[in-house]
């Protein structure tokens, strides 16, 4: 029988994958990707609560989550295209400016 | 019946969702993460969440990771762009440990406790009930979110002009 926790544990592993990928990866494209990874695993709990309690706020707040990923992914795509004009790269290890 | 498809649409979640973080390719990662959002989708929709698992698919696998593809192409980045270290074997043994750690603990809380879902009305998750609640309980939360990607739009228009 699945219950709560089968979705739960889908859930951290999802997030602990998406954030290895956050740490792991030096591409800032595939950081992106993993920055929706993690929002997918919350979204994937808020629901699996959403129907263990019968109450769909729940739904709602992954709604709103699933709005701000598309803001977020518009400004964050705007963003790469301007470093990848103005650097030429998109390797995060390269973008140093800040340094020193 | 539905742990057999809880099991086969979680392992493909998780497989993709791997996949994104290993290919080196970053179309080959985008290409994985459509399948791992078909695969949530899947799992809302098992959820009884109908209304989300439809929305996963039309904004996540399509809108969010065509913009996705669409920068990758246009980018159009060269063999030495792609080129990473191969990851340091301690981070990931050290990853994998942490990983199995949180499994086994999680287990061992889960097995202690019966959360077996409820019974519930028909009409849970379906379009009328959670649109319903977004125009009256959430009115104020959503027209904030319209706002917010208003501010989206202008902000990428801005950002992706020739003069910055």
């Amino acid at each position: 029988m699945i219950g709560l926790q089968h979705y739960l544990i889908v859930s951290a592993i999802l997030f602990a994958i998406g954030m290895a990928g956050l740490i792991l990866r030096r591409n800032i494209l595939v950081i992106f990707m993993s920055i929706e990874l993690l929002l997918n695993a919350t979204n994937l709990s808020f629901i699996a609560f959403s129907r263990f309690r019968g109450d769909m706020g729940g739904q709602v707040a992954s709604f709103f989550v699933i709005a701000v990923a598309a803001a977020e992914a518009a400004v964050g795509l705007a963003i790469v295209i301007a470093i990848f004009r103005n650097r030429g790269t998109v390797k995060i290890n390269e973008l140093d400016l800040m340094k020193n | 019946m539905e742990s057999i498809l809880f099991y086969i649409f979680g392992g493909l979640t998780v497989a993709t969702a791997l996949g994104v973080v290993f290919f080196r390719n970053p179309i080959s990662s985008a290409a994985s993460l459509v399948l791992s959002f078909f695969g949530i989708a899947a799992l809302y929709a098992m959820l009884n969440a109908h209304f989300l698992a439809v929305i996963q698919v039309l904004v996540y696998a399509g809108a969010i990771m065509v913009l996705f593809i669409f920068v990758i192409m246009l980018l159009n980045l060269q063999a030495d762009e792609l080129h990473e270290k191969p990851f340091p074997k301690i981070y990931l043994l050290l990853t994998g440990l942490v990983l199995l750690a949180f499994l086994f603990a999680f287990a061992q809380l889960f097995q202690s406790a019966q959360w077996i879902f409820p019974p519930i009305s028909e009409s849970f998750g379906s379009i009328k009930a959670v649109g319903r609640l977004l125009f009256t309980e959430y009115l104020v939360p959503f027209e904030y979110s319209s706002i917010l990607l208003l501010v989206a739009v202008i902000a990428g228009v801005v950002l992706a002009k020739k003069e910055l």
